[in-house]
């Protein structure tokens, strides 16, 4: 009858020799000698069955015992022959991380488009569609719709680009639009009445200089309900202008003025301060201009085929280069219609900055 | 326009600042431009007496004197020469600001003596040039605001001038008669009535007046009378002070007071001078060959039919506009004759656009002058040429008749709060239509004469709302159309054009906005500038026709930008092209370009040229974006500015959706580019958009069998084209070949051939493919492939 001790000596000889083994053959060596089919240790369990019960016991329950221990001690032994390869390995798996990455080419949106983007989801939230007409208009559209006759003198202040007429055609002359508010006519007759919309888009004026340049970006906005009055546009256009240049307090000041196709009108200023020739928008002593504004003409209405008795409702129109210039401190004109690639990367916006009122529309 | 305040006050009773005034006049809609007022610079000098004056002990031409201030008795040093004991003047003190010097004083010494600040000089307040000395003042007390002796004293030196911008609508705010109305119905004064004259002639006018009927309609009332025996020569002081101070040049007193009139009351006037005009005065159409030296020193042809003013010997005024030089009035002249007249605003516009001849009478006359006022305004010219230089009166001549411009429209005072928004009582609305001038009978209200712009009772609510102050309208919330979540409101071709956008320039490319017009030559080179894209009157030769496409835009932007020194470029456009000249001619289009390479240089190698499949990549994706359908066709129908061999249209049949490729080499060295330029051009509202639209996918049908991938080479001609080639190899089994893809292709084969490779997806989709069965596929496609290209296996 075998003791414990041959055991214990057994298991101090297979620790020692899994401890000492270099790599995964040796250790391999190892196992199969203690626990392969022919191993040390599998020689000794197998020669249980030849034992009384109560010694197969006592022995199986060591052997047991001694096996696992080996196992154990094995497999922790080849995880840590293995991490150390791998250790070895990524030592020599260097790259230098300060080398740039493969470079993308980085588009841009115009701010033009991406101001108009902010202008349609302020409107978007009050209800106002986004309706648009043609560039080359006729004059009726562009002027005698909207209550300007063919002499009246704020024709001349147009500064029209007119088409030229092939010989014999005896109409009058088609015009680049000289704002967007032939829109409003042609949005009147496509609805009728309640309607709200915005038009943004291009206009063209006989004008070049360091502030104008002969084609600009407009916003119309016009507004039609039964009682709809002067008194919302000012709202209107008070939260349009605090949503649009982001802050938390604007003051308008409504100034009558004159515009043949509205009536009452008004120009619009908005509080500012010119402080250490920084233009801050929402704050100070001076006013600055932005927009002309005010009650549809009862002509226009006619002229868009609703009737002034039943309807009523306001109309605006804005500079969108001219905002853009305000909000995001551009400083030319000009140089928008440039495309001058640094001025397009500077000025320019990341394609998935898309303006939403849930997001906010800068970030 | 622009006045002075005592101007202003000649026709207002008002004791408002100038500060309430201007922002009155701003509110009124007649916005205040621009303020000088002299008194502002002015405001810290004070009066003070000059006690005692002695020798400085260092200098000969200097004075130490004891002068007694508001503040005491105070030591200055003057170097003027009439600085002496007795004299009172004007003290600038240590801090105050000295305008003419440009310099802030402080507490200095001077040769060693202390000078507690400077008597000044006329020209050192910037008074006038006088520098002789320092100011002796006749009257005054010490301590009292030097501003404050000079409106008593010398007023016009404090008189602010006001400058104002009148909007067309408003001429009868061109004369400070006017101005002086919309103030005083906001409550800034009391208005003063015009003075009622009428001055008898004590002789018949040797010149009559005569209106020829073909400009009957144009001329509708002249009148005039002339004035014998006149003293003409510099105007009086106050009346040139007058003119100065809004910028005229004083030049004799007849003209100076049709001057005075044109701004006081807005009402132009002219004076011949008698003796050059031979027989009568003939408002008529001018005859071939007509030509007029006028007051401008400007020769004027006229166009036969012009309306003018001529005598016997020919044109003597541009009706309305401005006198001739050869009848006009000067020192030497002694009878005058003087016209006061109505023309016809658009009659006046149109003969001044076409001469381009500005002046202030035209400038007034086609706003509208009161027709009624005509006749008073040659009465009071009358009496002030006899104030000013003298003379004898004749009758007045007429000829035609004042137009009757009586009308009135109804005051509906619960339409004008609904409207405005504002609660503005019924009688404070009649208050203030009266106050303009309105007479009101009922809920009529009869418009002034002049007042040519109220046309209907919306002009009614805008003279309330005016004078009501739109400054205090209170905003109040617009009503969302309905409650709760706000509907989608683009149109899917605007959600389209943003998409578009937005996938152009993540896919690198620089968003540019670029002119809509552009020059004949580069308009022709893309199909366009024709004549029923011409604009007639253009800014410049590089503006001259509506464009047919984005690209000459772009090009030139490429070729500005290679002039920085900037060769890759990767930019885009989307915007409104024009096919004719009419209305609704105008498409949507996205264009791009890409020029040089793709990338800057990198350790990595991964740049190269740009070519015709980055373009088509990209105009694939942005099509893709828009939801175009994925099966379309390409064809090679190209315009001739693409490269023949290297473009083609993505298409649906006749409709191409996209164009991509090279651009013609001729079309690149046009714009001066260096290097190939590839393009696509997407037309956005061509691709046809959903017949029914919804939210909801259809299934999503997953085999669980395996599919399986079988690759071939084929060898064809040079021109075969890999689409020909993958729709055959498609078209073996539609329903087990679930896609044919090209992943390879080998050129320079013997004889010119090439070779594509293709790789075939099998899906089955009931059972596992046999082997038999994927040979007996393989063999089909070999078959279709070689019957369609010609094409062989390669070996």
């Amino acid at each position: 009858m075998s003791d414990q001790s041959d055991l214990i000596s057994l298991r101090q000889s297979y620790l020692d020799r899994i401890s000492g083994a270099a790599d995964a053959d040796t250790l391999e060596q190892v196992r199969l000698a203690a626990l392969g089919k022919k191993g040390e240790i599998s020689g000794m369990m197998k020669e249980l069955g030849r034992m009384t019960p109560e010694e197969r016991q006592t022995r199986g329950a060591e052997l047991n015992r001694l096996r696992d221990e080996v196992d154990t001690a094995l497999r922790a032994r080849k995880q840590g022959l293995e991490d150390a390869a791998l250790d070895a390995r990524l030592k020599d798996e260097w790259l230098d991380v300060t080398l740039p990455g493969r470079p993308r080419p980085q588009g841009s949106i115009h701010p033009v488009s991406q101001v108009t983007e902010e202008v349609t989801a302020i409107f978007a939230d009050m209800g106002f569609r986004v309706a648009e007409g043609p560039q080359i208009e006729s004059d009726w559209f562009n002027f005698d719709a909207l209550n300007i006759p063919p002499e009246h003198p704020a024709r001349q202040e147009h500064d029209t680009f007119f088409m030229a007429r092939a010989e014999g055609d005896l109409r009058p002359p088609h015009v680049l639009r000289t704002h967007t508010s032939p829109v409003q006519i042609r949005a009147m007759q496509a609805t009728g009445a309640p309607i709200r919309v915005i038009a943004p888009g291009r206009v063209y004026r006989m004008d070049m200089d360091q502030t104008h340049a002969p084609m600009f970006h407009q916003v119309e906005g016009l507004a039609l309900g039964r009682d709809i009055s002067m008194a919302n546009l000012k709202w209107t256009l008070e939260e349009f202008c605090r949503a649009f240049f982001e802050l938390d307090e604007v003051e308008l000041r409504f100034r009558a003025s004159h515009f043949p196709f509205t009536e009452p009108s008004a120009e619009v200023d908005i509080r500012c301060s010119w402080e250490g020739g920084k233009l801050t928008l929402g704050q100070g002593n001076s006013w600055l201009e932005i927009l002309g504004s005010g009650m549809v003409h009862p002509k226009v209405l006619a002229a868009g085929g609703i009737d002034p008795d039943q309807w009523q409702g306001f109309a605006f129109g804005m500079g969108i280069d001219r905002i853009a210039m305000l909000k995001y401190g551009i400083p030319d004109l000009r140089a928008f219609f440039e495309s001058d690639l640094r001025w397009l990367r500077h000025y320019g916006f990341a394609a998935g900055d898309v303006p939403s009122v849930a997001g906010g529309l800068s970030r | 326009m622009k006045f002075t305040l005592s101007w202003l006050k000649e026709h207002l009773d008002t004791t408002a600042s100038l500060d309430a005034i201007t922002e009155a006049l701003t509110d009124l809609g007649l916005e205040v431009e621009g303020v000088t007022d002299p008194a502002s610079r002015l405001k810290s000098f004070t009066i003070a007496k000059v006690i005692e004056a002695v020798q400085h002990p260092d200098a000969d031409r200097l004075r130490v004197c004891k002068v007694m201030t508001d503040e005491g008795e105070k030591q200055i040093v003057c170097g003027a020469p009439n600085a002496r004991a007795g004299i009172t003047v004007v003290l600038a003190k240590p801090g105050d600001y000295v305008p003419g010097l440009d310099v802030t004083l402080s507490v200095g010494k001077i040769r060693g003596v202390e000078s507690h600040g400077m008597m000044a000089s006329e020209r050192e307040l910037e008074l006038s040039d006088e520098h002789n000395g320092i100011i002796e003042l006749s009257s005054g007390e010490v301590g009292q605001k030097f501003v404050d002796w000079l409106a008593l004293n010398r007023p016009e030196a404090v008189d602010p001038v006001i400058e104002i911008k009148i909007t067309p609508n408003r001429p009868d705010a061109l004369g400070v008669h006017g101005v002086a109305r919309d103030l005083a119905a906001r409550g800034l004064g009391v208005l003063k009535p015009i003075a009622d004259v009428s001055v008898p002639g004590t002789f018949p006018s040797p010149i009559k007046v005569v209106i020829a009927p073909e400009v009957a309609e144009k001329a509708p009332f002249f009148s005039g009378r002339l004035i014998r025996s006149v003293e003409n020569g510099p105007s009086p002081e106050w009346l040139q002070k007058r003119l100065t101070a809004i910028g005229l040049r004083p030049i004799n007193t007849l003209v100076d007071i049709t001057n005075f009139f044109t701004f006081d009351l807005n009402r132009p006037l002219h004076v011949f001078d008698a003796a050059k005009v031979k027989g009568d005065l003939h408002v008529r159409p001018s005859a071939p060959g007509e030509e007029l030296l006028a007051l401008d020193g400007k020769t004027y042809a006229f166009a036969p039919g012009t309306m003018i003013i001529a005598d016997d010997q020919g044109p003597e005024s541009i009706a309305g506009i401005m006198g001739g030089e050869h009848s006009g009035c000067s020192d030497e002249t002694t009878d005058v004759f003087l016209e006061s007249a109505y023309w016809d605003p658009i009659a006046i516009a149109t003969v001044g656009r076409a001469l381009k001849v500005n002046s202030d009478a035209r400038y007034r006359f086609e706003r509208g002058a009161d027709p009624a006022f005509t006749q008073k305004g040659l009465e009071l010219a009358t009496q002030m040429i006899l104030d000013l230089c003298g003379g004898e009166p004749s009758e007045v001549v007429t000829a035609g008749a004042i137009p009757d411009t009586t009308r009135s429209y109804a005051l509906d005072p619960a339409r004008v709060i609904s409207l405005v928004g504002m609660e503005i009582p019924e009688a404070e609305q009649r208050r203030t239509l009266e106050a303009l001038g309105f007479r009101l009978e009922g809920d009529q209200a009869f418009v002034p004469s002049w007042r040519p712009d109220v046309l209907g009772s919306a002009d009614l609510v805008e003279e309330v709302a005016r004078i009501a102050s739109l400054t205090k309208l209170q905003g109040q919330p617009l009503p969302r159309p309905q409650a709760g979540v706000p509907q989608p409101v683009l149109t899917p071709l605007q959600r389209r054009e943003s998409a578009a956008r937005r996938l152009a320039a993540s896919l690198g490319y620089n968003e540019c906005v670029t002119y809509s017009f552009i020059d004949q030559p580069a308009a022709a080179l893309f199909g366009g500038g024709a004549d029923a894209v011409r604009i007639e009157n253009p800014i410049s030769s590089e503006m001259t026709h509506m464009r047919p496409d984005l690209l000459p835009g772009l090009l030139a932007a490429a070729a500005r930008n290679q002039a920085r020194g900037f060769m890759d470029l990767a930019l885009f456009e989307c915007g409104p092209v024009f096919a004719g000249g009419e209305p609704g001619e105008q498409d949507l289009h996205l264009t791009a370009i890409l020029v040089g390479n793709t990338t800057p240089r990198d350790p990595y190698a991964s740049r190269r040229k740009v070519d015709i499949y980055d373009a088509k990549a990209d105009a694939e994706a942005v099509l893709a974006e828009i939801g175009a359908p994925a099966k379309a066709q390409i064809n090679r129908k190209l315009a001739a500015w693409w490269h023949p061999g290297r473009a083609g249209n993505v298409a649906l049949g006749p409709n191409a959706l996209a164009t991509f490729g090279e651009i013609h080499p001729k079309v690149v060295r046009h714009f001066g580019i260096k290097g190939t330029v590839v393009a696509f051009t997407v037309r956005i509202a061509a691709v046809p958009l959903p017949k029914v639209r919804t939210p909801s996918r259809p299934a999503l049908a997953l085999s669980g069998l395996q599919a399986v991938e079988r690759d071939f080479a084929f060898v064809v001609d040079p021109q075969v084209e890999a689409l020909t080639l993958v729709n055959a190899a498609a078209g073996a089994d539609k329903a087990l070949i679930e896609r044919v893809t090209v992943f390879d292709q080998f050129t320079g084969l013997e004889g010119g051939k090439k070779s594509i490779a293709i790789t075939a997806r099998l899906q089955p989709k009931d059972k596992t493919l046999t082997d038999a069965e994927i040979e007996a596929v393989s063999a089909k496609i070999v078959d279709k492939v070689s019957k369609a290209t010609g094409g062989v296996l390669r070996g």
